[in-house]
Protein backbone atom coordinates (compact mmCIF):
# COMPACT_ATOMS: atom_id res chain seq x y z
CA UNK A 1 0.00 0.00 0.00
CA UNK A 2 2.61 2.26 0.94
CA UNK A 3 4.82 1.31 -1.93
CA UNK A 4 1.82 2.64 -4.96
CA UNK A 5 1.34 5.68 -2.32
CA UNK A 6 4.67 6.72 -3.03
CA UNK A 7 5.15 6.07 -6.43
CA UNK A 8 2.43 7.72 -6.89
CA UNK A 9 3.09 11.27 -5.15
CA UNK A 10 6.17 11.07 -7.02
CA UNK A 11 4.74 10.68 -10.50
CA UNK A 12 1.98 13.28 -9.49
CA UNK A 13 4.94 15.97 -8.14
CA UNK A 14 7.25 15.23 -11.10
CA UNK A 15 4.03 15.79 -13.90
CA UNK A 16 3.09 18.45 -11.62
CA UNK A 17 6.57 20.54 -11.56
CA UNK A 18 6.65 20.15 -15.21
CA UNK A 19 3.53 21.44 -16.27
CA UNK A 20 4.34 24.58 -14.44
CA UNK A 21 7.44 25.15 -15.55
CA UNK A 22 5.97 24.44 -19.05
CA UNK A 23 3.10 26.87 -18.42
CA UNK A 24 5.72 29.36 -17.03
CA UNK A 25 8.49 29.21 -20.30
CA UNK A 26 5.03 28.93 -22.77
CA UNK A 27 5.76 25.52 -24.22
CA UNK A 28 2.06 24.76 -24.49
CA UNK A 29 2.06 21.52 -25.84
CA UNK A 30 4.64 20.09 -22.98
CA UNK A 31 2.22 21.51 -20.40
CA UNK A 32 -0.87 19.67 -21.92
CA UNK A 33 1.52 16.62 -22.28
CA UNK A 34 1.97 16.90 -18.30
CA UNK A 35 -2.04 17.70 -17.63
CA UNK A 36 -2.10 14.49 -19.35
CA UNK A 37 0.50 12.33 -17.21
CA UNK A 38 -1.04 13.87 -13.98
CA UNK A 39 -4.40 11.58 -14.86
CA UNK A 40 -2.01 8.84 -15.90
CA UNK A 41 -0.96 9.01 -12.66
CA UNK A 42 -4.26 9.43 -10.96
CA UNK A 43 -5.24 6.20 -13.39
CA UNK A 44 -2.47 3.76 -12.03
CA UNK A 45 -3.24 4.55 -8.46
CA UNK A 46 -6.41 3.65 -8.71
CA UNK A 47 -5.12 0.75 -10.86
CA UNK A 48 -3.00 -0.51 -8.51
CA UNK A 49 -5.85 0.03 -5.64
CA UNK A 50 -8.06 -1.88 -7.37
CA UNK A 51 -5.92 -4.62 -8.66
CA UNK A 52 -4.20 -5.31 -5.55
CA UNK A 53 -0.34 -6.56 -5.65
CA UNK A 54 -0.12 -8.90 -8.69
CA UNK A 55 4.03 -7.71 -8.89
CA UNK A 56 3.34 -6.26 -11.95
CA UNK A 57 2.27 -2.89 -10.71
CA UNK A 58 5.85 -1.54 -9.07
CA UNK A 59 7.44 -2.40 -12.31
CA UNK A 60 4.36 -0.12 -14.32
CA UNK A 61 5.19 2.78 -11.63
CA UNK A 62 8.88 2.20 -12.38
CA UNK A 63 8.84 2.64 -16.15
CA UNK A 64 6.34 5.44 -15.84
CA UNK A 65 8.62 7.08 -13.66
CA UNK A 66 11.63 6.49 -15.82
CA UNK A 67 9.40 7.52 -18.82
CA UNK A 68 8.54 10.60 -17.01
CA UNK A 69 12.45 11.33 -16.73
CA UNK A 70 13.36 10.34 -20.00
CA UNK A 71 10.86 12.47 -21.62
CA UNK A 72 11.43 16.00 -19.15
CA UNK A 73 15.21 15.36 -21.47
CA UNK A 74 13.56 15.52 -24.48
CA UNK A 75 12.67 19.54 -24.02
CA UNK A 76 15.81 21.39 -24.13
CA UNK A 77 14.57 23.84 -21.82
CA UNK A 78 14.41 21.88 -18.77
CA UNK A 79 17.79 20.56 -18.98
CA UNK A 80 18.91 23.39 -17.10
CA UNK A 81 16.52 21.33 -14.23
CA UNK A 82 19.22 18.86 -13.16
CA UNK A 83 18.86 19.63 -9.51
CA UNK A 84 15.09 19.16 -9.47
CA UNK A 85 15.22 15.93 -11.34
CA UNK A 86 18.15 14.82 -8.90
CA UNK A 87 15.17 14.72 -6.43
CA UNK A 88 13.47 11.80 -8.33
CA UNK A 89 16.59 9.64 -9.80
CA UNK A 90 17.44 8.10 -6.29
CA UNK A 91 13.82 6.97 -5.62
CA UNK A 92 13.47 5.67 -9.45
CA UNK A 93 16.96 3.68 -8.96
CA UNK A 94 16.13 2.32 -5.32
CA UNK A 95 13.02 1.35 -6.33
CA UNK A 96 13.76 -0.20 -9.62
CA UNK A 97 16.98 -2.45 -8.41
CA UNK A 98 13.94 -3.16 -5.15
CA UNK A 99 11.69 -4.39 -7.56
CA UNK A 100 13.74 -6.04 -9.92
CA UNK A 101 15.66 -8.24 -6.77
CA UNK A 102 12.29 -8.89 -5.33
CA UNK A 103 10.23 -10.07 -8.81
CA UNK A 104 14.15 -12.03 -9.88
CA UNK A 105 16.27 -12.76 -6.77
CA UNK A 106 13.34 -13.15 -3.86
CA UNK A 107 16.14 -15.13 -1.69
CA UNK A 108 18.65 -12.02 -2.00
CA UNK A 109 15.75 -9.69 -1.63
CA UNK A 110 14.43 -11.12 1.49
CA UNK A 111 17.97 -11.72 2.93
CA UNK A 112 18.06 -7.67 2.40
CA UNK A 113 15.04 -6.87 2.49
CA UNK A 114 15.57 -3.93 5.71
CA UNK A 115 18.16 -2.69 3.47
CA UNK A 116 15.98 -2.05 0.52
CA UNK A 117 12.94 -0.84 2.70
CA UNK A 118 15.17 1.77 4.65
CA UNK A 119 17.23 2.43 0.90
CA UNK A 120 13.36 3.37 -0.15
CA UNK A 121 12.81 4.85 2.77
CA UNK A 122 15.89 7.43 2.45
CA UNK A 123 15.22 7.88 -1.28
CA UNK A 124 11.90 9.37 -0.41
CA UNK A 125 13.20 11.34 2.80
CA UNK A 126 15.47 12.72 0.11
CA UNK A 127 12.90 13.56 -2.40
CA UNK A 128 11.02 15.34 0.21
CA UNK A 129 14.05 17.14 1.31
CA UNK A 130 14.85 18.08 -2.45
CA UNK A 131 11.52 19.02 -2.22
CA UNK A 132 10.99 21.63 0.38
CA UNK A 133 14.19 22.98 -1.05
CA UNK A 134 12.96 23.10 -4.14
CA UNK A 135 10.06 24.97 -3.44
CA UNK A 136 11.99 27.32 -1.50
CA UNK A 137 14.30 28.22 -4.61
CA UNK A 138 11.13 28.58 -6.29
CA UNK A 139 9.91 31.17 -4.11
CA UNK A 140 13.04 32.79 -4.31
CA UNK A 141 13.20 32.70 -8.44
CA UNK A 142 9.39 33.80 -8.21
CA UNK A 143 10.14 36.83 -6.41
CA UNK A 144 13.16 37.34 -8.62
CA UNK A 145 10.81 36.83 -11.41
CA UNK A 146 8.43 39.39 -10.17
CA UNK A 147 11.46 41.80 -9.37
CA UNK A 148 12.03 41.74 -13.08
CA UNK A 149 8.78 42.33 -13.87
CA UNK A 150 8.71 45.03 -12.13
CA UNK A 151 11.87 46.57 -13.69
CA UNK A 152 10.84 45.73 -16.87
CA UNK A 153 7.72 48.02 -16.00
CA UNK A 154 9.76 50.59 -14.33
CA UNK A 155 12.05 50.75 -17.76
CA UNK A 156 8.82 50.83 -19.67
CA UNK A 157 8.04 53.87 -17.64
CA UNK A 158 10.78 55.02 -18.25
CA UNK A 159 11.25 54.79 -21.46
CA UNK A 160 7.93 56.55 -22.26
CA UNK A 161 9.37 59.44 -19.69
CA UNK A 162 12.22 59.38 -22.01
CA UNK A 163 10.57 60.36 -25.11
CA UNK A 164 8.59 62.84 -23.34
CA UNK A 165 11.79 64.58 -22.53
CA UNK A 166 13.10 64.30 -25.64
CA UNK A 167 9.96 66.12 -26.77
CA UNK A 168 10.62 68.99 -24.40
CA UNK A 169 14.27 68.50 -24.80
CA UNK A 170 13.56 69.22 -28.81
CA UNK A 171 11.37 71.91 -27.69
CA UNK A 172 13.53 73.72 -25.47
CA UNK A 173 16.55 72.88 -27.88
CA UNK A 174 14.60 75.14 -30.25
CA UNK A 175 14.11 77.74 -28.24
CA UNK A 176 17.13 78.05 -26.98
CA UNK A 177 18.37 78.22 -30.46
CA UNK A 178 15.56 81.36 -31.41
CA UNK A 179 17.22 82.99 -27.97
CA UNK A 180 20.50 82.64 -29.37
CA UNK A 181 20.20 83.85 -32.67
CA UNK A 182 17.98 86.76 -31.08
CA UNK A 183 21.19 86.82 -28.69
CA UNK A 184 23.61 87.31 -31.40
CA UNK A 185 21.47 89.94 -32.95
CA UNK A 186 21.51 91.95 -30.12
CA UNK A 187 25.35 91.44 -30.14
CA UNK A 188 25.88 92.71 -33.53
CA UNK A 189 23.63 95.44 -32.98
CA UNK A 190 25.73 96.49 -29.33
CA UNK A 191 28.50 95.98 -31.42
CA UNK A 192 27.51 98.48 -34.36
CA UNK A 193 26.75 100.63 -31.59
CA UNK A 194 29.87 100.42 -29.48
CA UNK A 195 32.01 101.46 -32.98
CA UNK A 196 29.63 104.21 -33.33
CA UNK A 197 30.17 105.20 -29.92
CA UNK A 198 33.77 104.97 -30.43
CA UNK A 199 33.64 106.90 -33.42
CA UNK A 200 31.50 109.68 -31.75
CA UNK A 201 33.90 109.23 -28.38
CA UNK A 202 36.84 109.83 -31.17
CA UNK A 203 34.94 113.12 -33.13
CA UNK A 204 33.38 114.87 -29.31
CA UNK A 205 37.57 114.51 -28.52
CA UNK A 206 38.51 115.57 -31.38
CA UNK A 207 35.41 118.33 -31.37
CA UNK A 208 36.32 119.24 -27.56
CA UNK A 209 39.56 120.17 -29.11
CA UNK A 210 38.23 122.46 -31.78
CA UNK A 211 39.59 125.44 -30.57
CA UNK A 212 42.72 124.35 -29.26
CA UNK A 213 44.00 122.77 -32.73
CA UNK A 214 42.46 126.03 -34.39
CA UNK A 215 45.00 127.87 -31.76
CA UNK A 216 48.06 125.26 -32.42
CA UNK A 217 47.64 125.88 -36.79
CA UNK A 218 47.09 129.78 -36.15
CA UNK A 219 50.00 129.99 -34.19
CA UNK A 220 52.88 128.71 -36.75
CA UNK A 221 51.15 130.74 -39.49
CA UNK A 222 50.96 133.74 -37.47
CA UNK A 223 54.47 132.96 -37.68
CA UNK A 224 55.10 132.14 -41.13
CA UNK A 225 52.69 135.39 -42.03
CA UNK A 226 55.31 137.64 -39.36
CA UNK A 227 58.50 135.99 -40.51
CA UNK A 228 57.32 136.53 -44.48
CA UNK A 229 56.33 139.97 -43.70
CA UNK A 230 59.52 141.00 -41.84
CA UNK A 231 61.85 139.77 -44.97
CA UNK A 232 60.58 142.03 -47.07
CA UNK A 233 61.40 144.65 -44.73
CA UNK A 234 64.59 143.55 -44.52
CA UNK A 235 65.16 142.86 -47.98
CA UNK A 236 63.77 146.60 -48.39
CA UNK A 237 66.37 147.77 -46.18
CA UNK A 238 69.11 145.17 -47.22
CA UNK A 239 68.84 147.23 -50.36
CA UNK A 240 68.98 150.61 -49.00
CA UNK A 241 72.36 149.20 -46.74
CA UNK A 242 73.53 147.94 -50.46
CA UNK A 243 73.29 151.51 -51.77
CA UNK A 244 75.25 152.99 -48.83
CA UNK A 245 77.71 149.82 -49.34
CA UNK A 246 77.06 148.40 -45.69
CA UNK A 247 78.62 144.66 -46.92
CA UNK A 248 78.69 144.29 -42.65
CA UNK A 249 75.00 144.84 -42.40
CA UNK A 250 74.25 143.63 -45.42
CA UNK A 251 76.23 140.31 -44.38
CA UNK A 252 73.72 140.25 -40.95
CA UNK A 253 70.52 141.06 -43.05
CA UNK A 254 71.14 137.94 -45.30
CA UNK A 255 72.03 136.03 -42.20
CA UNK A 256 68.45 136.72 -40.51
CA UNK A 257 66.54 136.49 -43.77
CA UNK A 258 67.86 132.28 -44.22
CA UNK A 259 66.88 131.77 -40.65
CA UNK A 260 63.84 133.45 -41.15
CA UNK A 261 63.16 130.89 -44.30
CA UNK A 262 64.26 128.41 -41.67
CA UNK A 263 61.94 129.49 -39.58
CA UNK A 264 58.97 129.91 -42.08
CA UNK A 265 59.59 126.10 -43.24
CA UNK A 266 59.98 124.90 -39.59
CA UNK A 267 55.83 126.45 -38.67
CA UNK A 268 54.79 125.36 -41.68
CA UNK A 269 55.60 122.26 -41.24
CA UNK A 270 54.05 122.32 -37.74
CA UNK A 271 50.83 123.21 -38.73
CA UNK A 272 50.84 120.98 -41.44
CA UNK A 273 51.84 118.13 -38.91
CA UNK A 274 49.17 118.96 -36.79
CA UNK A 275 46.19 118.98 -39.42
CA UNK A 276 47.71 115.46 -40.76
CA UNK A 277 47.48 114.52 -36.49
CA UNK A 278 44.10 115.66 -36.79
CA UNK A 279 43.07 113.74 -39.37
CA UNK A 280 44.49 110.73 -38.24
CA UNK A 281 42.99 111.42 -35.21
CA UNK A 282 39.40 111.48 -36.43
CA UNK A 283 39.87 109.04 -39.10
CA UNK A 284 38.02 105.20 -38.08
CA UNK A 285 41.86 103.87 -37.89
CA UNK A 286 43.26 101.54 -39.99
CA UNK A 287 44.67 99.83 -37.02
CA UNK A 288 48.36 99.15 -38.87
CA UNK A 289 51.22 99.81 -36.80
CA UNK A 290 53.89 102.36 -38.11
CA UNK A 291 57.09 103.66 -36.78
CA UNK A 292 56.23 106.94 -34.88
CA UNK A 293 58.14 109.33 -33.05
CA UNK A 294 56.69 109.08 -29.73
CA UNK A 295 58.37 112.15 -28.69
CA UNK A 296 56.88 114.12 -31.08
CA UNK A 297 53.31 112.49 -30.85
CA UNK A 298 53.47 112.95 -26.90
CA UNK A 299 54.56 116.92 -27.67
CA UNK A 300 51.61 117.37 -29.58
CA UNK A 301 49.45 115.64 -28.27
CA UNK A 302 50.11 117.78 -25.12
CA UNK A 303 49.89 121.12 -26.59
CA UNK A 304 46.44 120.24 -28.67
CA UNK A 305 44.90 118.92 -24.70
CA UNK A 306 45.99 122.30 -23.16
CA UNK A 307 44.64 124.64 -25.92
CA UNK A 308 41.90 122.44 -26.20
CA UNK A 309 40.88 123.24 -22.88
CA UNK A 310 42.68 126.59 -22.91
CA UNK A 311 40.65 127.69 -25.34
CA UNK A 312 37.22 126.10 -24.12
CA UNK A 313 37.29 127.91 -20.19
CA UNK A 314 39.37 130.94 -20.35
CA UNK A 315 39.79 130.70 -16.83
CA UNK A 316 42.00 127.10 -16.90
CA UNK A 317 45.58 127.23 -16.80
CA UNK A 318 48.29 124.79 -15.91
CA UNK A 319 51.74 124.29 -16.00
CA UNK A 320 52.81 121.85 -18.33
CA UNK A 321 56.11 120.26 -19.10
CA UNK A 322 57.27 117.01 -20.83
CA UNK A 323 60.57 114.85 -20.21
CA UNK A 324 61.10 113.65 -23.49
CA UNK A 325 64.04 110.43 -23.97
CA UNK A 326 65.61 111.04 -26.69
CA UNK A 327 66.60 107.94 -26.72
CA UNK A 328 63.27 106.43 -27.98
CA UNK A 329 63.31 107.25 -31.50
CA UNK A 330 60.42 105.43 -34.02
CA UNK A 331 58.79 103.03 -32.36
CA UNK A 332 55.79 100.78 -34.10
CA UNK A 333 52.56 101.42 -32.75
CA UNK A 334 49.36 102.81 -34.19
CA UNK A 335 50.36 106.57 -34.27
CA UNK A 336 46.12 107.46 -33.80
CA UNK A 337 45.37 105.04 -31.21
CA UNK A 338 48.06 106.05 -28.97
CA UNK A 339 47.68 109.25 -29.80
CA UNK A 340 43.86 109.28 -28.66
CA UNK A 341 45.64 107.51 -24.96
CA UNK A 342 47.66 110.07 -24.39
CA UNK A 343 45.24 112.72 -25.29
CA UNK A 344 42.59 111.37 -23.21
CA UNK A 345 45.33 110.32 -19.78
CA UNK A 346 46.01 114.27 -20.63
CA UNK A 347 42.79 115.85 -20.68
CA UNK A 348 41.98 113.76 -17.64
CA UNK A 349 44.96 115.53 -15.83
CA UNK A 350 44.45 118.74 -17.21
CA UNK A 351 40.62 118.37 -15.75
CA UNK A 352 41.52 117.13 -12.09
CA UNK A 353 44.11 120.09 -12.49
CA UNK A 354 41.78 122.80 -12.97
CA UNK A 355 38.97 121.51 -11.05
CA UNK A 356 41.44 121.35 -7.72
CA UNK A 357 42.18 124.92 -8.70
CA UNK A 358 38.86 126.27 -9.00
CA UNK A 359 38.42 124.60 -5.54
CA UNK A 360 41.41 126.15 -4.00
CA UNK A 361 42.70 128.87 -6.02
CA UNK A 362 45.91 131.23 -5.62
CA UNK A 363 47.83 128.26 -2.88
CA UNK A 364 47.76 125.70 -5.52
CA UNK A 365 49.54 125.54 -8.69
CA UNK A 366 48.75 122.87 -11.20
CA UNK A 367 50.99 120.97 -13.27
CA UNK A 368 51.03 118.25 -15.65
CA UNK A 369 53.63 116.24 -16.64
CA UNK A 370 54.38 113.85 -19.82
CA UNK A 371 57.38 111.83 -19.20
CA UNK A 372 59.04 108.88 -21.89
CA UNK A 373 61.70 106.84 -20.72
CA UNK A 374 63.04 104.09 -22.97
CA UNK A 375 63.98 100.78 -20.98
CA UNK A 376 65.51 97.35 -22.07
CA UNK A 377 62.69 96.37 -23.90
CA UNK A 378 59.99 98.37 -23.43
CA UNK A 379 59.08 101.68 -23.58
CA UNK A 380 57.25 103.86 -20.75
CA UNK A 381 55.13 106.93 -21.21
CA UNK A 382 54.06 108.65 -18.11
CA UNK A 383 51.06 111.31 -17.75
CA UNK A 384 51.46 112.86 -13.81
CA UNK A 385 49.14 115.49 -12.60
CA UNK A 386 49.14 116.94 -8.97
CA UNK A 387 45.41 116.94 -8.82
CA UNK A 388 43.16 115.51 -6.16
CA UNK A 389 44.58 111.92 -6.97
CA UNK A 390 41.76 108.87 -7.41
CA UNK A 391 40.21 107.37 -4.09
CA UNK A 392 40.57 103.82 -3.68
CA UNK A 393 37.41 102.45 -3.42
CA UNK A 394 37.10 103.53 -7.02
CA UNK A 395 40.63 102.44 -8.31
CA UNK A 396 39.33 99.08 -9.53
CA UNK A 397 36.51 100.89 -11.69
CA UNK A 398 38.36 103.51 -13.60
CA UNK A 399 39.01 101.05 -16.23
CA UNK A 400 35.75 99.98 -16.75
CA UNK A 401 33.36 101.07 -19.62
CA UNK A 402 30.93 103.88 -17.97
CA UNK A 403 32.84 104.58 -15.50
CA UNK A 404 33.16 108.29 -14.89
CA UNK A 405 33.29 110.76 -11.78
CA UNK A 406 32.35 113.96 -14.08
CA UNK A 407 29.35 115.51 -13.96
CA UNK A 408 26.42 114.10 -16.48
CA UNK A 409 26.64 114.99 -19.98
CA UNK A 410 30.49 115.76 -19.48
CA UNK A 411 32.00 112.30 -20.08
CA UNK A 412 30.69 109.15 -21.40
CA UNK A 413 32.84 107.03 -19.39
CA UNK A 414 34.75 105.07 -22.26
CA UNK A 415 37.48 106.95 -21.97
CA UNK A 416 39.82 105.47 -20.10
CA UNK A 417 38.09 101.94 -21.12
CA UNK A 418 39.20 102.66 -24.84
CA UNK A 419 42.87 103.65 -23.48
CA UNK A 420 42.94 100.47 -21.38
CA UNK A 421 41.83 98.20 -24.31
CA UNK A 422 44.17 100.23 -27.28
CA UNK A 423 47.38 99.69 -24.96
CA UNK A 424 46.61 96.05 -23.31
CA UNK A 425 45.32 94.85 -27.05
CA UNK A 426 46.44 97.11 -29.87
CA UNK A 427 49.71 97.13 -28.50
CA UNK A 428 50.37 94.36 -25.69
CA UNK A 429 51.24 96.90 -23.25
CA UNK A 430 49.95 97.80 -19.83
CA UNK A 431 48.49 100.86 -18.51
CA UNK A 432 48.70 100.99 -14.71
CA UNK A 433 47.88 104.19 -12.60
CA UNK A 434 49.53 104.71 -8.94
CA UNK A 435 48.08 107.64 -7.03
CA UNK A 436 47.43 109.45 -3.75
CA UNK A 437 44.76 110.72 -2.69
CA UNK A 438 45.34 114.65 -2.39
CA UNK A 439 48.73 114.57 -3.75
CA UNK A 440 47.79 113.12 -7.27
CA UNK A 441 47.80 110.38 -10.04
CA UNK A 442 50.66 109.02 -12.28
CA UNK A 443 49.24 106.91 -15.31
CA UNK A 444 51.91 104.79 -17.05
CA UNK A 445 51.90 103.48 -20.35
CA UNK A 446 54.14 100.50 -20.90
CA UNK A 447 54.98 99.32 -24.27
CA UNK A 448 57.01 96.79 -25.36
CA UNK A 449 59.44 97.83 -27.98
CA UNK A 450 58.94 96.80 -31.60
CA UNK A 451 61.17 98.20 -33.84
CA UNK A 452 60.72 99.41 -36.81
CA UNK A 453 61.71 96.81 -39.14
CA UNK A 454 62.20 99.67 -42.28
CA UNK A 455 65.98 100.49 -41.86
CA UNK B 1 66.12 154.85 -24.65
CA UNK B 2 62.90 153.15 -24.04
CA UNK B 3 63.74 149.25 -22.22
CA UNK B 4 60.70 146.81 -23.41
CA UNK B 5 60.49 143.52 -21.67
CA UNK B 6 58.17 140.90 -24.40
CA UNK B 7 56.69 137.93 -22.54
CA UNK B 8 56.01 134.97 -24.82
CA UNK B 9 56.34 131.17 -24.20
CA UNK B 10 56.81 131.55 -27.67
CA UNK B 11 61.02 131.62 -28.32
CA UNK B 12 60.79 133.28 -32.37
CA UNK B 13 58.92 135.97 -31.37
CA UNK B 14 62.55 137.17 -30.40
CA UNK B 15 63.82 137.23 -33.32
CA UNK B 16 60.88 138.79 -34.81
CA UNK B 17 60.88 141.40 -32.51
CA UNK B 18 64.81 142.27 -32.90
CA UNK B 19 64.25 142.41 -37.06
CA UNK B 20 60.83 144.38 -36.87
CA UNK B 21 62.43 146.68 -34.49
CA UNK B 22 66.10 146.81 -35.96
CA UNK B 23 66.38 150.07 -37.01
CA UNK B 24 65.38 151.41 -33.62
CA UNK B 25 67.37 148.79 -31.57
CA UNK B 26 70.95 150.15 -33.71
CA UNK B 27 69.55 153.93 -33.00
CA UNK B 28 69.36 153.02 -29.32
CA UNK B 29 65.62 153.87 -29.09
CA UNK B 30 64.17 150.53 -27.88
CA UNK B 31 66.07 148.16 -26.10
CA UNK B 32 63.99 144.28 -25.55
CA UNK B 33 64.66 141.73 -22.97
CA UNK B 34 62.86 138.52 -23.31
CA UNK B 35 61.34 136.09 -20.82
CA UNK B 36 59.55 132.64 -21.66
CA UNK B 37 57.66 132.63 -19.16
CA UNK B 38 55.21 134.40 -16.46
CA UNK B 39 57.89 133.20 -13.71
CA UNK B 40 61.01 134.16 -15.58
CA UNK B 41 59.36 138.10 -16.21
CA UNK B 42 58.40 137.58 -12.16
CA UNK B 43 62.19 136.56 -11.83
CA UNK B 44 63.57 139.36 -14.10
CA UNK B 45 61.45 142.48 -12.52
CA UNK B 46 62.15 141.36 -8.93
CA UNK B 47 65.83 141.17 -10.02
CA UNK B 48 66.27 144.86 -9.37
CA UNK B 49 67.28 145.38 -12.91
CA UNK B 50 63.77 146.58 -13.45
CA UNK B 51 64.50 149.41 -16.17
CA UNK B 52 61.10 148.12 -18.46
CA UNK B 53 59.16 150.54 -18.34
CA UNK B 54 56.72 148.77 -20.96
CA UNK B 55 55.99 145.34 -20.73
CA UNK B 56 54.29 143.21 -23.55
CA UNK B 57 52.82 139.97 -22.73
CA UNK B 58 51.20 136.99 -24.08
CA UNK B 59 48.07 135.73 -22.17
CA UNK B 60 48.20 132.34 -22.92
CA UNK B 61 51.28 130.63 -21.37
CA UNK B 62 51.33 127.39 -19.72
CA UNK B 63 51.99 127.95 -15.47
CA UNK B 64 51.69 131.96 -14.37
CA UNK B 65 49.61 133.02 -17.50
CA UNK B 66 49.33 136.68 -18.54
CA UNK B 67 46.74 138.02 -16.48
CA UNK B 68 48.52 136.66 -12.98
CA UNK B 69 51.44 138.41 -14.32
CA UNK B 70 49.53 140.98 -15.08
CA UNK B 71 47.91 141.03 -11.55
CA UNK B 72 50.93 140.51 -10.26
CA UNK B 73 52.61 143.54 -11.52
CA UNK B 74 49.99 145.76 -10.44
CA UNK B 75 50.41 144.54 -6.85
CA UNK B 76 53.73 144.84 -6.28
CA UNK B 77 55.25 148.35 -9.01
CA UNK B 78 52.36 150.46 -8.22
CA UNK B 79 54.95 153.16 -8.55
CA UNK B 80 56.28 153.98 -11.30
CA UNK B 81 53.74 152.23 -13.05
CA UNK B 82 55.14 150.33 -16.45
CA UNK B 83 52.80 150.49 -19.41
CA UNK B 84 51.57 147.05 -19.84
CA UNK B 85 49.96 145.88 -22.98
CA UNK B 86 48.06 142.42 -23.56
CA UNK B 87 48.93 140.16 -26.68
CA UNK B 88 46.58 137.19 -27.01
CA UNK B 89 45.30 134.91 -29.82
CA UNK B 90 41.92 134.90 -28.24
CA UNK B 91 40.46 138.35 -28.55
CA UNK B 92 37.47 137.28 -27.01
CA UNK B 93 35.03 139.75 -24.52
CA UNK B 94 36.63 137.62 -21.60
CA UNK B 95 40.06 137.81 -22.11
CA UNK B 96 39.78 141.53 -22.73
CA UNK B 97 37.39 142.04 -19.71
CA UNK B 98 39.96 140.73 -17.03
CA UNK B 99 43.11 142.18 -19.37
CA UNK B 100 41.02 145.93 -18.53
CA UNK B 101 40.13 145.06 -15.07
CA UNK B 102 43.83 143.91 -13.74
CA UNK B 103 44.93 147.37 -15.37
CA UNK B 104 45.94 146.56 -18.70
CA UNK B 105 46.98 149.56 -20.55
CA UNK B 106 46.16 147.89 -23.84
CA UNK B 107 45.09 144.68 -25.88
CA UNK B 108 46.55 143.32 -28.97
CA UNK B 109 45.45 140.73 -30.75
CA UNK B 110 47.70 137.91 -32.63
CA UNK B 111 48.97 138.15 -35.68
CA UNK B 112 50.81 141.35 -34.09
CA UNK B 113 50.28 144.11 -36.28
CA UNK B 114 54.03 145.39 -36.33
CA UNK B 115 53.34 148.74 -38.13
CA UNK B 116 50.31 149.61 -35.43
CA UNK B 117 52.51 148.44 -33.11
CA UNK B 118 55.86 150.96 -34.02
CA UNK B 119 53.19 153.53 -33.97
CA UNK B 120 51.97 152.69 -30.35
CA UNK B 121 55.76 152.18 -28.89
CA UNK B 122 56.72 155.54 -31.34
CA UNK B 123 54.13 157.49 -29.74
CA UNK B 124 55.15 156.42 -25.71
CA UNK B 125 58.70 157.16 -26.26
CA UNK B 126 57.78 160.71 -27.46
Amino acid sequence: MSLSIAPFLITLSLSDRLRKQSKSRKLPHWEKFYRNTFFVSLFLLVTDIVVKDNGIMPWIWILYLGFLLVMSQQEKEFRTMRMFLLAFVPYAVVSFVSTFSEGLLPDFYNAYESYFKSGESIAIIWWVAMLFSMNRQDKIAEKERIKRLREDEINRAIAIRKVELEGLVAERTAELTRQKEELEETLSELKNTQSQLIQSEKMASLGELTAGIAHEIQNPLNFVNNFSEVSNELLVEMEEEMEQGNVEEVRGIITDLKSNLEKINHHGKRADSIVKGMLLHSRAGSGQKEPTDINALADEYLRLAYHGLRAKDKSFNSAYRTELDPAIGKVNVVPQDLGRVILNLLTNAFYVVSEKKKREGAGYEPEVVVKTEKREASLLITVSDNGDGIPSKILDKIFQPFFTTKPAGKGTGLGLSMCYEIVTQGHGGELKVETEEGRGSVFTILLPIETPTKA
Amino acid sequence: MMKILVVDDEQDIRSLFEQHFRKEIRKGEMDFVFAFSGEEAMDYINSGENEAVLILSDINMPGMSGLELLHNIREKYATPPPVVMMITAYGDAYNYHMAMENGANDFLTKPLDFGSLKLKLNALIL
